[in-house]
């Protein structure tokens, strides 16, 4: 038993029961699918313009890139241009390669202490490769998503939706998606918990979208392979969500209003935590900056006008006094 | 700081796309479907089994004959109220698309609108309306 995941799992239980509760006892649909989530979408906008622009404001006045590789310096030894990079076009190289492959997790290693004592660096590929497909994965299952906000569907969309569903596995066609999303998160989760380090580091705002996120996807696959819901119903709710016109139609299952709550709480959450790491990887300095520190000039902004007394004012001031005493001057 | 226009480029590009929906509906009326029933759909007054049932579980159902069919030879439904039924998608009066003979109005309509491509249709082909 620990604290921090059980916090953080009782919050999660309680936001399930809140809208179950909500609709099937007390009837708030209204409140649930209207109201709520479009709150959400508001917070998430306002929350997120604010973090990113708290950011933005925050001066940066050095270089502080982190180092991969060699520095450009004399011509004859080669730079390396995407991890040490000098110019705009490596910078963006370089976040291309982050931000879409995660380049700074392919490099996590493993330290071990061996028999010996040896040490050893263990090239630790899991959590890289689990991320990617997490990120991949819930970036796939977002965009399916629209399907119920368009209409009409646009092609795109449907041909996304053949590829994820490739393999026909059942009726309602399996998505690889959704399961590759699942088995990733819970591999997120367990590796918290039964890795020592990673418990030991963890906090409940660690478990929290963890556990959030893995209650959104059960409860959608259930919807869609297991006690179904009325989809029609669910389109005609988006839609009138998307076109400021909201209407709740009858017989939509409770499980549905149980997911929506459930992303709404995401989407208020999502500023306000460590998932803003998906605005503030762009943001990272010791990614996005040229290392050129030597080669250009940096002026940091909040330099105030210094009062100076340079050598030649000091001679003009004292060299009478330093002619007699015989003191050697630059102009006589 | 001259970083705060490309921050700023960016914050915009990434909420129009998170509000796509939004402008992509933007004065447009989508009429939510309703799927036309057949006069001899109407006059039979339930399907296989009951309409809620029907409405979620369809595909299940057509899944499961398939396999029945296919595998087993099997092609005799017994329903929950104990009525045989002869199991087949597209041939002769007494199957599915016997009754429900207007593929456009019934199965394509909310298909269409929910974007499910069923892949029925990639082997069965609907059967040819009567040419009078």
């Amino acid at each position: 038993m620990n604290k921090k995941y059980m916090y953080s799992l009782l919050a999660v239980i309680v936001l399930i029961l809140l809208p179950y509760v909500g609709v099937e006892a007390v009837g708030l649909q209204v409140l649930f699918g209207i109201i709520i989530p479009y709150l959400a979408v508001l917070i998430f906008i306002i929350g997120f313009i604010y973090r990113v622009m708290d950011w933005a404001s925050s001066p940066v006045p050095f270089r502080i890139p982190s180092t991969c590789g060699q520095q450009k310096s004399l011509p004859w030894i080669k730079q390396n241009k995407i991890d040490n990079p000098f110019t705009a076009g490596g910078v963006i190289i370089r976040m291309i390669l982050e931000i879409l492959f995660f380049r700074s997790l392919f490099r996590n290693t493993r330290f071990g202490l061996n028999e010996g004592p040896k040490i050893s660096y263990v090239w630790e590929k899991w959590l890289w490769l689990a991320a990617l497909a997490f990120h991949y994965s819930f970036l796939t299952v977002l965009i399916r998503h629209l399907r119920f906000f368009l209409e009409p569907v646009p092609v795109c969309l449907q041909l996304l939706e053949k590829v994820d569903g490739f393999f026909q596995v059942g009726l309602p066609g399996l998505y690889m998606s959704g399961a590759v999303l699942l088995a990733a998160v819970t591999f997120l989760f367990l590796r918290r918990i039964y890795l020592p380090q990673m418990r030991y580091i963890s906090l409940a705002a660690d478990f929290f979208p963890l556990f959030l996120i893995i209650s959104i996807a059960i409860t959608g696959i259930l919807m869609r392979y297991f006690t179904k819901v009325d989809v029609v119903g669910i389109k005609e709710l988006a839609m009138g969500l998307a076109s400021f016109h909201p209407t709740i139609p009858d017989g939509i299952g409770v499980l549905f209003y149980v997911h929506l709550f459930l992303v709404s709480i995401l989407f208020v959450y999502f500023p306000f935590s460590k998932l803003m790491h998906m605005g503030g990887i762009f943001l990272s300095p010791t990614r996005n900056l040229p290392n050129n520190t030597r080669a250009k000039m940096h002026i940091n902004p909040w330099n105030y006008p210094v009062k100076v007394h340079t050598y030649d004012e000091y001679e003009d001031e004292f060299r009478e006094k330093m002619k007699e005493v015989g003191l050697p001057l630059e102009k006589e | 700081m001259n970083d705060k226009n490309i921050i700023i480029t960016g914050l915009i590009i990434f909420f129009v796309f998170l509000t796509f929906p939004f402008w992509y509906n933007m004065g447009k009326a989508s009429p939510v479907p309703e799927p036309k029933l057949t006069d001899k759909a109407k006059a039979a007054k339930e399907c296989v089994e009951p309409k809620e049932y029907m409405k979620a579980e369809h595909m299940q159902i057509l899944d499961i004959w398939r396999d029945g069919v296919v595998r087993e030879a099997n092609r005799v439904y017994i329903s929950e109220t104990g009525k045989k039924f002869n199991m087949s998608l597209s041939t002769g009066d007494d199957s599915c698309m016997g009754c429900h003979s207007n593929k456009a109005d019934f199965c394509d309509k909310c298909h269409d609108y929910a974007s499910v491509t069923p892949y029925c249709w990639d082997c069965h082909i609907e059967p040819p309306k009567e040419k009078k």
